[in-house]
């Protein structure tokens, strides 16, 4: 559905070298980048500011020329076949608008069906879903200059599927929005994916909507691709593992060792004390504990997204 | 919102990208819709028209009044004061000013949502044009002609082509004008922010288009060739001449062609401008 083969993006700007001299740099946003995508699949696309997402979103709806390298999206060249492209895919930019900013949202709903040229009653049935699923009835009517940020962005979802796009590309889409908007979106977006016809790719800085969301994690830092797997991949590449949190009555005998297990923290004088297990299902060190210490509680801690993310963007280079 | 299937949202086969009459008059009536969304500020508008309508309408009969013959540029008292009100009907109509949709769209990188449409940007910002020149043409041209009507005599059409002709004319002054502001917004791709020639083009077209004073005041070689050199004359010195038959049936006939030519040139040269800007664009922001 998506495939990027050595996708280069250089910008020429020019720096200043002297009073008044200014000299041209190249700067790679996007430095060979080579990816396939299938039909179906829910990819995230993170990495730090600066890395070089959006500039890969825009190359591949066909907003901005690359530099070299090929890239095809739903068989279409994006740049050359922008006009054939944009009836197939669906883009939501977080930080800009595609709805008619003086016009009540289902205005916009009905102007975008002319323009996408689409049947009366395939509009309609997708935007009952829309409605339906994201509760979009209250604010139908209002202009979108005056509808909330959770609202909009519900509004630009809509108006990114009416047309029903076989790709749809979701820049940052839960950007500035509360707890429960988040939550409306990314519970819409796993809902669509689950019907496996919409080939989804998401940037986000918030993790939170790739777990939620995503099986496949791509993440570019400095134009590059990075690592291109499953969270857990990402997890087992860079060593976190699960941790098991116990309180105890008593604290554990001195010397104690749990095999499988390393003793990685003792708080409240022994009392809570906390093992990262490596390769042990917690089960079986719940287990081996059991016979040591009274455990008055336990829980046992997912390794988190957001460290090894950190990690991986600060890594050196 | 589990178990609800959101499979329908699928795209429909056989759908085309060729622009139809149909998305056109859609997005023609979204521009007329989103100018009607803002009904106070059309009676300001229109009441400032007025107002300004007779301060010009007043030096321009004094200057009729001391001129030899009292037809300065080859215009009575009547058409003159015709000349005025109506221009001031159409200045909104034609829209020389104040559009700055497009530049603002390119200095935030709004204008990557334009992009993403099947349809394209000229086209889709021409068709939007026609429906504010619409709503221009209901809202605000009235208004200071009835005004005219009320307190000066005006010239009624002799010929019973000229009110066609008209309304072919202020259609044209539309689409030229139109042409020549997306370049001039336009200039916001390369430069990224197309204030400057904002103003060089308010203080230009007022000028050269005839707002300010009849072109005819001007030397014939000098009014001869800003008409056939600048698309300028034919935002609204062209359909002002053409209703108060200022030139003869063949010459009216003439300036509206002329007119014509010019408005095919600026929006097929606002086409070409927005491709070239398409292959450097740099959509700002993240």
């Amino acid at each position: 559905m998506i495939e990027m083969q050595d996708l280069r993006k250089d910008f020429t700007v020019r720096v200043k070298a002297g009073r008044l001299r200014r000299e041209k740099r190249t700067v790679s946003a996007v430095d060979g980048v080579s990816l396939a995508i299938e039909q179906g699949e829910m990819v995230g696309y993170i990495g730090p500011n600066g890395a070089g997402k959006s500039t890969t979103l825009k190359m591949l709806t066909g907003v901005l020329s690359p530099s070299s390298g090929d890239v095809r999206v739903c068989g279409l060249e994006p740049v050359r076949q922008r006009t054939r492209l944009a009836l197939q895919i669906g883009v939501v930019f977080g930080q800009r608008s595609q709805l008619w900013w003086d016009l009540p949202l289902g205005e916009s709903f009905r102007l975008l069906r002319h323009v996408y040229r689409v049947p009366r009653d395939d509009h309609e049935r997708r935007l009952v879903r829309c409605r339906e699923l994201l509760g979009l009835d209250e604010f139908l009517h209002t202009p979108v200059r005056q509808l909330s940020l959770g609202q909009r962005m519900r509004g630009e979802l809509t108006a990114a599927l009416l047309h029903g796009p076989r790709v749809l590309f979701l820049d940052e889409p839960t950007i500035g929005l509360d707890v429960v908007s988040k939550q409306a979106v990314r519970s819409f977006l796993a809902e669509l994916g689950r019907g496996g016809d919409v080939t989804l790719v998401l940037t986000t800085h918030d993790l939170a909507d790739i777990e939620r969301l995503c099986r496949r994690l791509v993440v570019i830092d400095h134009g590059r691709v990075v690592h291109d797997g499953t969270i857990d991949e990402l997890h087992a590449r860079y060593g976190s593992r699960r941790r098991l949190v116990v309180d105890l009555d008593t604290p554990l005998p001195a010397g104690f060792t749990l095999p499988g297990a390393t003793l990685t923290g003792t708080e409240a004088d022994g009392h809570r004390v906390t093992f990262t297990l490596d390769g042990i299902a917690a089960g079986a060190a719940v287990a081996g504990l059991v016979g040591a210490a009274a455990v008055r509680d336990l829980s046992v801690v997912e390794p988190d997204i957001e460290d090894v993310v950190a990690k991986l963007y600060t890594a050196p280079r | 919102m589990s178990g609800t299937d959101a499979r329908v949202l699928t795209i429909s086969p056989g759908t085309r990208s060729r622009t139809s009459i149909t998305t056109f008059c859609a997005l023609l009536w979204s521009g007329f819709r989103r100018y009607a969304t803002y009904r106070q500020a059309t009676a300001a508008g229109a009441f400032t028209n007025i107002v300004f309508g007779f301060l010009r309408c007043y030096v321009l009969l004094a200057v009729a009044a001391g001129a030899p013959g009292g037809r300065p540029g080859g215009y009575d008292p009547e058409q003159l004061a015709t000349y005025v009100w109506v221009g001031q009907g159409l200045l909104v109509v034609v829209g020389i000013w104040g559009w700055t949709d497009l530049s603002d769209r390119i200095r935030s990188g709004d204008v990557a949502a334009d992009l993403l449409r099947p349809v394209p940007p000229v086209t889709a910002y021409l068709a939007a044009d026609l429906g504010r020149g619409l709503y221009g043409m209901l809202t605000r041209f009235v208004p200071p002609v009835v005004a005219g009507l009320l307190f000066f005599p005006f010239k009624t059409p002799d010929r019973w082509q000229t009110i066609p002709l008209f309304a072919v004319s202020v259609a044209l002054a539309v689409i030229g004008s139109f042409g020549c502001r997306y370049l001039i917004n336009a200039t916001a791709y390369w430069l990224h922010d197309a204030r400057g020639p904002l103003v060089f083009w308010t203080l230009a077209s007022g000028v050269l288009a005839g707002l300010y004073f009849p072109l005819r005041l001007l030397p014939d070689w000098l009014a001869v060739t800003l008409w056939v050199g600048t698309p300028l004359p034919g935002l609204l010195q062209t359909p002002l001449d053409v209703l108060v038959e200022r030139d003869g049936p063949a010459i009216q006939v003439g300036l509206v062609a002329l007119q014509a030519v010019w408005a095919v040139v600026m929006v097929k040269a606002a086409a070409v401008v927005q491709k070239r800007a398409e292959r450097k664009l740099v959509v700002q922001g993240g």
